[in-house]
């Protein structure tokens, strides 16, 4: 296909190329490397009044290894189980049409932007020895012991992982696949090739940028993984960052922090840069099409059946412990207890002690006001990052900053909180005591998803359509708007809305310094949870029901809100 | 003019973050917390109005994170005063020298127990006690008396009825941790954690867990949990429907909790030492002090200071809680976690 290029001199609209750069370049100098290399810096420093055995020594003990093993193992498998149920989710998103489909991609991110901790109580209620599922199979069964061990088990860590990072595939996969145009494969079906061929041969290979994409990023994900090994894998069980937060706040052993964070971040860089060799080889221009004419309706019985169950599956799977959350919501924690509206009754009103009280309305304002400026920030940076690295021949520079852009998320929110409060502690950039801070570091981990999201569908442009624009009298303004846009606006949704759920599910912002007079949602939830007594914790069970309503509707909302007619034309 | 408005966004934050607010009106006293703090609007008024003064909070995180961010923004402190170390990370904050001598008149009022720093750099604010705290209805319905002493936890009749926190990961896991070093000595507690991992102990790694997913009075399987002397009144004071009675109690025989104390201090290089020794001041008074179990869940170390009537009615105050000084558990922390570690979870 590549042949059927015009060469790659063909005049492009006067690329404006390194200027492209100087954004992106400029922030993640600023808010990512001269933090990370100064607080690496100050920490090696303090080695000398440290019992520091030195990084030969530090890395070859035993537990040490034993974490990078298990770091890894778990990442893996992780990633390996969320592709399995993520593809044939977005092989339903990417290649049907159906009711209700809006509402149900809205409902598949929720799950993102959850708190770890009351994710886990909702596996508790789910799952745990005293648990739904539990109670039902003793009743039933008539056992004394609960049959079921979930929590602090292996298996706890790979669900939550796939819990939280299926929509991940669901939404960069399934947005390829949208667009992928059917005929190729309709084509192969017709000169003969099973279904199954027609896949493997057609339709996969023409996926694999996205998939790759996308298992690049849940693998980072799951390998930087706190909170979920922390409460659903119990402490048997410890990642890399888990180390990292023990050796730097229980331990303040900063060189040894330091060391794990280094390793941490050695490990993305090395995997980004053979993500980026392979996909460099796996792109392809190919015809991207309108969604309309991607998208068949479920007509037969049995596609109405298969894509029944397979939504019914995924729903149960990603739904149901947030429903068990709903119900706490409404019960309060003690089981069985009868339906009442109090928790959320209490919310609005200002309880007696009432200090830092924020009424959650308030705190909602908060998240939302973050959310919004990480949109726009990482927007901002990203799209000329992305339009860079879509081009056809990547210049050196290209290629050596395209793995680099990734490593903010393989970064340790520890390390980095530490190192922002070094490292911008002077006029003009005294930021650390500011609230600004919260979303230009969400803005760093939204950032690699907004590049990783939009590269792809910028890449499969075809040169030709902007040629022939430029050709009918097309100014390159006129060939952005009217080629670009529509062709990506699909691609910038996605972006968007991952910018904006990751700033909602506060990544690492518990690490920063924080004002109470702005607390984001999570917080507040976080706030409530750490207190005894059962109206905290239906609070805090109500709060992150109205957390995942707003999410629901702020998804919904980037669904159905759509510039001019991006996305379809 | 993409690049023009992205510069424009770069510009105005920087811009942003440059302009500071000018010093006009009252002056800023900055103080720096953990992120459990709370105090109620009115008290804070009182100092405000009392010295023409405003006073921003900022929460840096939990116990040990606050403390290595008051460490390593030493040479330029984020805050002129800060509030929440604890006897487990005293002596880390006394070795990194974060703290100004201050010899407040109002220590005379507090009990010299809770006075672990004798240089006066670190104040003592409140204490709580971590005990181990059980669900009456339990043992009520079960017909078994609930446990009182820490060897009662590894006779056979209390088998699977413990969780306890891990003490890398979580404070009040750390808390019982010592306690058992306090009550069995190095050469005993580890003895003491088999028998307990023989017996059925859960470990997890939070509080929030424990407290609210393992522990049967949230619906979990287990009895008994680590948690704090103050949770049985505060499950009377935020209950769902009014309580006559606490639905939980804690353990507070001789040697079985572990007393968290709390301190504050004037930060190395402030400009505003006056004003910094005002608000020490003013939290050791009475009139901070009696709003600190309500807001914070701990309680007042001035002996002045008055509780609520749900607290003198429902809180329990062990007479005898576990011997570990900060200096020992400086020295011994990393010792334990790591034996404990080995024992317990390998």
């Amino acid at each position: 296909m590549r042949n059927s290029q015009t060469p790659s001199a063909a005049p492009r609209p006067k690329s404006p190329g390194l200027n492209l750069w100087i954004l992106p370049v400029l922030f993640m100098g600023i808010f990512y490397f001269y933090p990370l290399g100064k607080i690496t810096q100050l920490s090696f420093a303090r080695a000398a009044n440290e019992a520091w055995p030195g990084v030969r020594e530090f890395l070859s003990s035993p537990s040490i290894a034993r974490v990078i093993g298990f770091t890894f193992k778990q990442a893996i498998l992780s990633t390996l189980l969320t592709l399995v149920v993520g593809l044939p989710g977005a092989y339903l998103f990417g290649r049907f049409d159906f009711r209700g489909k809006k509402f149900l991609r809205a409902l598949t991110g929720v799950p993102f932007v959850m708190p770890t901790l009351v994710v886990a109580a909702g596996f508790y209620a789910l799952l745990g020895p005293t648990g739904w599922l539990n109670s039902l199979l003793m009743t039933v069964w008539k056992l004394d012991h609960p049959p079921l061990t979930f929590v602090n088990t292996f298996g706890a860590i790979l669900t939550a992982h796939v819990f939280y990072n299926t929509t991940i595939v669901l939404r960069v996969v399934g947005d390829y696949w949208s667009r992928l145009d059917p005929r190729l494969e309709n084509a192969a079906r017709i000169l003969g090739a099973t279904r199954w061929a027609a896949l493997r041969e057609i339709t996969l290979p023409l996926l694999l940028p996205a998939i790759t994409s996308a298992a690049l990023l849940v693998f980072i994900f799951d390998f930087t993984s706190f909170g979920v090994v922390l409460v659903l894998g119990g402490p048997t069980f410890a990642t890399l960052e888990v180390e990292i937060y023990y050796q730097t706040i229980s331990l303040f052993n900063l060189p040894a922090a330091a060391t794990l964070s280094l390793l941490q971040v050695g490990f993305t860089l090395i995997l980004t840069v053979v993500y980026t060799r392979l996909t460099s080889r796996l792109q392809k221009p190919i015809q991207l099409s309108s969604r309309g004419r991607a998208q068949r309706p479920l007509v037969s019985r049995r596609s109405r059946l298969l894509a029944g169950l397979l939504i019914a599956g995924l729903l149960a799977f990603l739904i149901s412990p947030l429903a068990a959350l709903a119900a706490k919501s409404l019960t309060g924690s003690e089981p069985g207890a009868p339906l009442t509206l109090a928790f959320y009754r209490s919310l609005a009103s200002r309880p007696r002690e009432s200090s830092f009280y924020v009424p959650p309305a308030a705190a909602l304002g908060v998240s939302l006001g973050y959310g919004i400026l990480t949109v726009g920030l990482a927007l901002s940076l990203g799209l000329p990052a992305a339009w860079s690295l879509a081009k056809k021949n990547l210049t050196l520079i290209d290629r050596i900053l395209d793995p680099i852009l990734m490593l903010p998320l393989g970064t340790s929110a520890v390390t980095l909180g530490l190192g922002f409060l070094v490292a911008l502690d002077q006029p003009p950039l005294n930021l650390r005591t500011s609230p600004l801070l919260v979303p230009l570091a969400h803005t760093l981990v939204a950032f690699p998803f907004v590049v990783r999201s939009l590269t792809p569908a910028l890449a499969s442009i075809q040169p030709r359509l902007r040629q022939a624009a430029a050709v009918l009298g097309a100014s390159p303004r006129q060939v952005v708007r009217e080629i670009d846009l529509p062709l990506v606006g699909r691609a910038l949704l996605v972006a968007a809305s991952f910018a904006f759920t990751i700033s909602i599910g506060e990544f690492g912002a518990s690490s920063l310094i924080t004002r109470p007079e702005y607390p984001t949602v999570p917080v507040a939830i976080y706030r409530l949870l750490a207190r005894p007594g059962a109206l905290n914790f239906g609070q805090a069970m109500a709060l992150s029901t109205i957390l995942m309503a707003a999410t629901l509707l702020g998804m919904l909302l980037m669904e159905y809100f759509r510039i001019g007619e991006v996305g379809e034309f | 003019m993409k690049l023009k408005t992205l510069f424009m966004i770069v510009g105005i934050l920087v811009v942003a973050g440059a302009c500071r607010p000018q010093p006009t009106g009252p002056e800023t006293l900055t103080v720096m917390t953990h992120d459990s703090f709370a105090v109620s609007d009115e008290v804070v008024q009182i100092f405000e109005e009392q010295n023409n003064v405003i006073v921003q909070f900022l929460e840096v995180g939990d116990t040990g994170t606050a403390v290595n961010k008051a460490a390593l923004s030493k040479d330029n402190p984020l805050a002129d005063v800060f509030y929440g170390v604890d006897n487990t990370f005293l002596s880390r904050a006394l070795e990194e020298g974060i703290f100004e001598v201050y010899d407040s008149p109002l220590l005379e009022q507090i009990d010299p127990a809770y006075q672990l720093d004798p240089t006066h750099q670190a104040l003592p604010v409140d204490f709580g006690d971590v005990c181990l705290n059980y669900q009456k209805s339990f043992f009520e319905q079960a017909g078994l008396e609930p446990p009182e002493t820490l060897e009662d936890l590894v006779k056979p009749e209390y088998r699977d009825m413990l969780t306890v926190e891990n003490p890398a990961t979580s404070s009040p896991g750390l808390a019982f941790l010592l306690t058992t070093v306090g009550y069995f000595g190095e050469d005993g507690y580890l003895d003491y954690w088999k028998a307990l991992v023989a017996n059925g102990v859960e470990i997890v790694n939070d509080w929030e867990t424990a407290y609210y997913s393992a522990f049967s009075q949230a619906g979990g399987p287990d009895p008994i949990v680590v948690s704090y002397g103050s949770s049985p009144p505060f499950e009377v004071l935020y209950s769902e429907e009014p309580l006559e009675e606490a639905p939980t109690a804690a353990i507070t025989s001789p040697g079985t909790c572990f007393r968290q104390i709390e301190f504050v201090g004037i930060l190395k290089g402030t400009t505003q030492r006056d004003l910094a020794e005002k608000w020490v001041d003013f939290m050791l008074s009475p009139t901070f002090q009696e709003d600190i179990p309500l807001n914070m869940y701990v309680f007042p170390v001035n002996s002045q200071a008055k509780l609520a009537e749900v607290f003198q009615q429902y809180l329990v105050v062990p007479e005898v809680t576990a011997d570990v000084t900060p200096a020992m558990i400086a020295e011994g922390r990393e010792r334990w976690i790591e034996a404990w570690t080995e024992t317990v979870l390998r």
